[in-house]
């Protein structure tokens, strides 16, 4: 059981952790941030066994410190 | 106590005496002396570690790579809190100056000592005059200025070098030691200074960790619009201050003197030679020796006398020639007698222009 | 829950003018965590270089000089030397370490200064628009290299770590890479054995971290990482050097 909080205004859309996550649970965003740029969204299924493991890797590869990991 | 010294010895002398606790140079004629005094007197220079104990400064001497890292190092050392000095000679000091810059625009202190040599380009070994522009007109890239201070003598080398850093870190600007090969060759008996330095590497802003306190950054980098602007205004208003409060002169028969020689430097002691023999020959003139260069020294030039006549005196085709004629500002007449490239204004040279000029 | 990855101290909480993708980001935090990690922030005194890497101080939470273009290490060594009390490292990218730096590195390198050396190898100039790096690989195409990195007119690819290797003043090189969390947390460990062997008095130690320009690749940063493991490596392979 674990959770990541992007912090969205300071991504810059890179998508880095999309690409990384083991699980597939992030996702590009729709809407734009304050910086005008897609920004990423934690979107786990709850009870899934596809849920976050907190394996830590979308917040290895941020280049701008926008994941903290909780687990 | 009194010790023969030249003057490249006495400048060493003086720096170590001034508590400097890092020194990096790079060979080059006329100025070897100062970086072989340095590596054999500065305090525990074979260590190569400049503090053993808390708040004990002791030296530290690195021969560089070349004047770019010395200046470089110079630029560290300073940034860390260290009396830092470096020497060179002319075609040293022009790779030196985009450092020089770099302090400038950092507000680090630092003592850089220029003995001259002929140039342009490789130029000579001879002594000369002819890095005054570049000394007096900051010599890097941006608006900045050094402090200039020219010795004339062996003694005011020793005397001057303290001085220099002494108005470095009260005005965190970069000073120069602006001399020739003929003052840092000769030798001559220096009187020691007894006096005790108390060195206190405890610079709020300088980089030692920042236990307690917010992080120092020394930079001279300012992106942001009205930033530079704001940053070289506050350097302008301190060389405001450093122009009222720090021109040095020497004036000698001011008060009679129908023509006044005005010389620094070597060129200043062949400039006195020639008055004492015109003086004795019933001569009236006199001599404005400025020891500050930059800032140069105005006042001595405000003298009522509208017939009074200047002859400019220096080992190179008229440098501060220009800054003699700014502070005459037009009222009078200024004459000009140079010679460079390891030429040398003679005594008799000076009495016969200073005769037509009678 | 408890928090397992948060932003360490040594960082601070603003966001960087770096592009999207940039490696900067991720070598900057790998660098202050080191320093959390070894409890040295207020004993840490870092060089930032000219280049991309300019402003590293603006992103640093502890002390820190600018250097003029390729003189980090000439700074470094005078810090170092007056306090070698201090933890003193530089981060730099190729063109300031590897073109107009490479003297300072050598010597400093040669003398054995007790330095560490964070070395960014992102291949090109990126802070003035993508020229022609010392590292840039043959057949690379840049703003200064319109047909790509020709041998005759552009000479190798630089590989200043094997060369430093060869001197005796120099105690550790590794070569690391962020194309991956794997290896990201890999270069993390190498550059906090540099910063060890500086505590323990061991010499010069240089960490080079191949890192993703996208920008000036002219790739997406997926991409970017991706041409790290496949073309990159290739010709700067990992590992330890010394």
């Amino acid at each position: 059981m674990a959770k990541i909080i992007i912090n969205q205004d300071k991504c810059k859309g890179c998508f880095l952790c999309v690409n990384f996550c083991p699980k597939g649970l992030i996702k590009k965003s729709v809407k734009l941030n304050k910086q005008g740029l897609n920004f990423v969204e934690f979107s786990p299924k709850a009870g899934d066994s596809t849920d976050c493991i907190g394996c830590m890797q979308c917040a290895v590869i941020c280049p701008d410190c926008c994941s903290e990991v909780y687990k | 106590m009194k010790i023969l010294l030249s003057g490249n010895e006495a400048i060493a002398q003086g720096a170590i005496q001034a508590g400097c606790s890092f020194y990096a140079g790079y060979p080059i004629t006329p100025q070897n002396e100062i970086i072989a005094y340095m590596a054999k007197h500065m305090p525990s220079s074979r260590t190569g570690v400049c503090r053993t104990g808390k708040g004990q400064s002791q030296g530290v001497f690195i021969q560089a790579e070349s004047e770019l890292a010395a200046i470089n190092m110079v630029y560290g050392a300073s940034a860390a809190g260290a009396r830092a000095m470096t020497s060179s000679s002319s075609p040293g000091i022009s790779l030196m100056q985009e450092g020089i810059s770099y302090i400038a625009g950092s507000q680090l202190p630092a003592v850089i000592v220029n003995i001259m040599r002929g140039g342009p380009g490789l130029g000579n070994i001879a002594p000369a005059q002819s890095d005054y522009f570049q000394a007096t007109r900051s010599g890097g890239h941006g608006d900045y200025h050094l402090i200039v201070l020219a010795p004339a003598c062996v003694q005011e080398a020793y005397d001057l070098t303290q001085t220099g850093f002494d108005l470095a870190d009260r005005y965190r600007v970069p000073v120069m030691i602006l001399g020739d090969g003929i003052l840092g060759q000769m030798m001559e008996p220096v009187q020691l200074s007894t006096k005790k330095i108390k060195v206190s590497l405890a610079k709020s802003w300088a980089l030692d960790g920042c236990q307690g306190r917010k992080p120092n950054i020394i930079k001279s980098f300012f992106l942001r619009e009205g930033a530079l602007e704001d940053a070289n205004l506050k350097l302008q208003k301190n060389y405001a201050i450093i122009q009222q409060k720090e021109t040095r002169y020497e004036g000698l028969f001011l008060s009679d003197a129908k023509v006044i020689l005005v010389a620094y430097g070597t060129m200043a002691r062949i400039a006195k030679s020639a008055i004492s023999q015109l003086r004795s020959a019933g001569k009236k003139i006199g001599l404005i020796r400025p020891i500050s260069l930059w800032p140069f020294p105005q006042q001595p030039f405000s003298i009522k006398n509208s017939r009074v006549k200047y002859l400019v005196l220096e080992m190179s085709y008229g440098q501060m020639l220009e800054d003699v004629r700014l502070a005459v500002g037009g009222r009078r007449e200024v004459e000009f007698l140079g010679r460079s490239g390891g030429g040398v204004p003679s005594e008799e040279q000076i009495i016969n222009k200073v005769k037509k000029i009678l | 829950m408890e928090k397992i990855f948060k932003r360490c101290q040594s960082l601070y909480d603003v966001p960087t003018h770096y592009c999207p993708g940039c490696g900067h980001g991720i070598a900057h935090r790998l660098v202050a965590e080191v320093v959390d990690e070894l409890d040295i922030r207020e004993k840490t005194i870092g060089i930032a270089p000219v280049g991309c890497a300019v402003v590293a101080y603006d992103y640093w939470n502890f002390d820190c000089s600018e250097a003029a273009h390729g003189r980090a290490l000439a700074v470094a060594t005078a810090i170092k030397r007056v306090h070698p009390q201090n933890v003193v490292f530089t981060y730099q990218g190729d063109g300031d370490l590897a073109a107009i730096g490479t003297n300072e590195t050598i010597h400093a390198a040669n003398r054995g200064e007790n330095l560490s050396v964070v070395f960014i190898n992102n291949a090109v100039y990126g802070m003035t628009g993508g020229q022609l790096a010392p590292t840039t690989l043959l057949g690379q195409k840049t703003s200064t290299s319109i047909e790509g990195r020709e041998k005759k007119a552009h000479g190798y690819p630089l590989k200043i770590s094997e060369m430093l290797a060869l001197l005796p003043g120099v105690c550790y090189i590794e070569r690391v890479s962020l194309q991956s969390p794997p290896e990201v947390l890999k270069a993390k460990r190498a550059i906090k054995q540099a910063f060890e062997n500086q505590i323990n008095n061991l010499g010069f130690s240089l960490v080079e971290i191949l890192s993703p320009c996208p920008t000036y690749w002219g790739l997406s940063p997926k991409e970017s990482l991706d041409w790290i493991r496949d073309v990159m490596q290739k010709e700067f392979p990992l590992g330890r050097i010394k």
